[in-house]
């Protein structure tokens, strides 16, 4: 018999393939699976079983530690790479954007309409509350937030900020920060519905309420139409994104008050991730809202105009969401 | 009661067990608070160089047509521009093979799921998603957000969302599994992902040198000193090489050769050491250590 230790033997025998299958998963990390040929790709699953079973007996039969723990990290390398990430991202960001974020969005049209019918209640009752007593609009509005936009405002200031963006950078840090706020009002009436959607519904309808007295305060001053087009070129992507983020803030809740057969934990995670893909869809909304806002609305000047563009996004977003595909009768 | 899903039994330290298809236990190892906030860090400073050199890069488009910038247009691109690529920067990195931003590739750890299942897309997506949540959003609400949210809300309900966004940020600290809100929902963890290198066998360089050891002399020690034994070799600091040599000569009374110097004795007794055992590992005897005295003679 050689002095040649019986794991040492092992090890020798094993080496080369550990080494190949080694070589493999660094081609795969720094660059991706695109750059392995075709024998590599046939040999990868081969060399990582056969490792696989060299760990095991590793395991049970060396006791060289170090070898124990290069194989568990070659084993664990190749594991997640072999049973790893499937799609490539741009395929990936396709199937989201043409089918599963419009199918989450639908299915959540219950919800869809609460969130929309509170926003809207808010603003209504703003309205007539602010038409009939202009001292309501402040418990609506924060000063920062109306920059001076209130009912003391008279009419020819009121219709300059309406049509004068760029020049001093006020409405334009303004538009931004709005889209910051919105945001967050979005991502919170999310983050908040699992308290048993209280916090979403007082979100959703508070922003309500900021419109509607928003709104009494150009109307008042006789600028109603002038408003409308101003808000709607963005408003309405992004009215809609607080809106279905309300709606995913619903779900969970409503999800978390009512599990049915699942653990009430479980029924949270798993509203959440559909919320998730939905408040994929609301960030993608949000950063359009806000491209509208700072670019479509310096730019076009004409009301008509504005109102053109309103409409169209309300088309496109409501064609988008709510067209059926074949896939949804499919999976129905 | 049987429905109630409650995992069965989670040990408190870093270690998890992760059986793959092939039945073998793979042992992940969690990735501690302070990698995965060293990581946070190396890729916000990243993204944060990417940034000012895209706004450099705008400033010098107008410096060379010399029209006057819009104020706007920094802001537009500080909140829009970092939006998108704070988001599309995770979620990227994330979905390529190696499961790791680079500031995680420099922590050496990853993404997993926690099932141990194929790391799907999804739950990139999901993790990252709620990232804005547990980290950007709070961070707004202190930076100057508050202030906003008082004027539209209410002192108290603004000072109540910036608590309960820190909450929210907070919960890997209050989870035996570390995981984020993020994690919770997209069902995934973040591992320890070492790489190591294959290392030379010291069994084999090592030969017996020429120095038989008596078979007492070999059971004078079990696996655990075995491994330690292993560790200083492969450190080969000579101050512990020399301590540690006398040590073991001492336990087992040998006398020191003429020419034989501390790490000669070490390898050779490490190779006999290994061999007595690893045969008795065959006929299915681990000795623990040099307290396990069972099954010998």
């Amino acid at each position: 018999m050689s002095g040649a230790l019986r794991s040492e033997r092992f090890r020798a025998e094993r080496e080369e393939d550990w080494r190949a299958l080694d070589r493999l998963l660094k081609k795969i990390e720094t660059r991706s699976v695109r750059g392995l040929t075709d024998d590599e790709l046939l040999a990868l699953p081969v060399l990582y079983r056969s490792a696989m079973s060299a760990l095991a007996s590793a395991r049970a039969t060396s006791l060289d530690l170090a070898l124990t723990r290069y194989l568990e990290s070659l084993c664990s390398r190749a594991y997640y790479f072999v049973y790893g990430v499937r799609a490539r991202p741009l395929e990936r960001l396709t199937d989201f954007l043409s089918r599963q974020l419009p199918a989450q969005i639908r299915s959540m049209w219950r919800e869809t309409l609460l969130s929309a019918a509170l926003f809207t209640i808010g603003a209504v009752i703003a309205y007539i509350l602010v038409m009939g007593d202009p001292d309501w609009f402040y418990s609506f509005m924060g000063r920062q937030l109306s920059d001076g936009r209130d009912p003391s405002a008279t009419a020819e200031f009121l219709r300059n900020t309406l049509y004068d963006g760029g020049k001093d950078d006020g409405l334009g840090a303004l538009a931004s920060f709005l889209f910051t706020h919105n945001a967050q009002i979005a991502l919170w009436s999310f983050a908040l519905g699992f308290a048993l959607c209280l916090p979403t519904a007082f979100l959703i309808t508070s922003n309500g309420c900021m419109l509607g007295a928003f709104l009494a305060v150009f109307v008042s001053k006789g600028l109603g139409f002038e408003v409308g087009g101003w808000l709607a070129i963005h408003g309405v992507t992004e009215i809609f994104a607080i809106i279905l983020a309300g709606a995913a803030g619903f779900r969970i809740g409503w999800r978390v008050g009512f599990p049915g057969a699942v653990s009430r934990l479980d029924a949270m995670v798993a509203a959440g991730r559909r919320g998730a893909i939905v408040m994929g869809g609301v960030v993608l909304m949000l950063a359009c809202a806000g491209l509208l806002e700072g670019f479509g609305r310096q730019l076009i000047k004409n009301d008509l105009a504005r109102y053109g563009v309103a409409a169209a996004t309300a088309i496109f977003w409501g064609v988008y969401f709510y067209f059926p595909r074949r896939q949804a009768l499919r999976g129905g | 009661m049987a429905d109630k899903t409650k995992t069965p039994k989670v040990p408190a330290g870093l270690k998890r067990t992760l059986i793959t298809p092939e039945g073998v236990d793979l042992g992940v190892e969690l990735a501690p608070l302070t990698a995965r906030f060293g990581a946070l860090v190396l890729d916000m400073t990243l993204l944060l160089v990417g940034l000012f050199v895209f706004q450099l890069l705008i400033n010098l488009v107008f410096w060379a047509t010399s029209e006057k910038q819009p104020p706007e247009l920094v802001t537009i691109i500080w909140f829009l521009v970092s939006f998108i690529a704070r988001n599309s920067w995770f979620i990227f990195w994330e979905m390529r093979p190696a499961a790791a931003t680079p500031g995680k590739r420099i922590m050496k750890i990853r993404v997993a799921m926690r099932n141990g299942g194929s790391l799907t897309a999804d739950a990139v997506f999901a993790r990252n998603v709620t990232r804005e949540l547990e980290m950007f959003l709070p961070l707004s609400a202190l930076a100057g957000g508050a202030a906003a949210a008082s004027g539209s809300l209410g002192g108290w309900m603004a000072l109540a969302m910036v608590v309960w966004t820190f909450v929210f940020s907070l919960i890997p600290l209050f989870n035996r599994d570390k995981l984020r809100a993020g994690d919770l929902i997209a069902g995934t963890w973040v591992v320890m992902a070492p790489r190591e290198t294959l290392q030379p066998d010291l069994a084999r360089d090592a030969g017996h040198g020429g120095l038989v050891f008596t078979q007492a002399q070999i059971d004078a020690y079990g696996v655990m000193e075995l491994q330690v034994l292993e560790d200083v070799l492969r450190r080969m600091d000579r101050q512990v090489v020399k301590d540690v040599a006398a040590r073991i000569r001492e336990k087992i009374g040998w006398i020191t050769g003429a020419d034989e110097t501390d790490a000669v004795f070490l390898k050779a007794y490490y190779a006999a050491l290994r061999e007595r055992l690893e045969k008795r590992l065959l006929f299915g005897h681990r000795r623990k250590d040099k307290h396990d005295i069972s099954g010998l003679k």
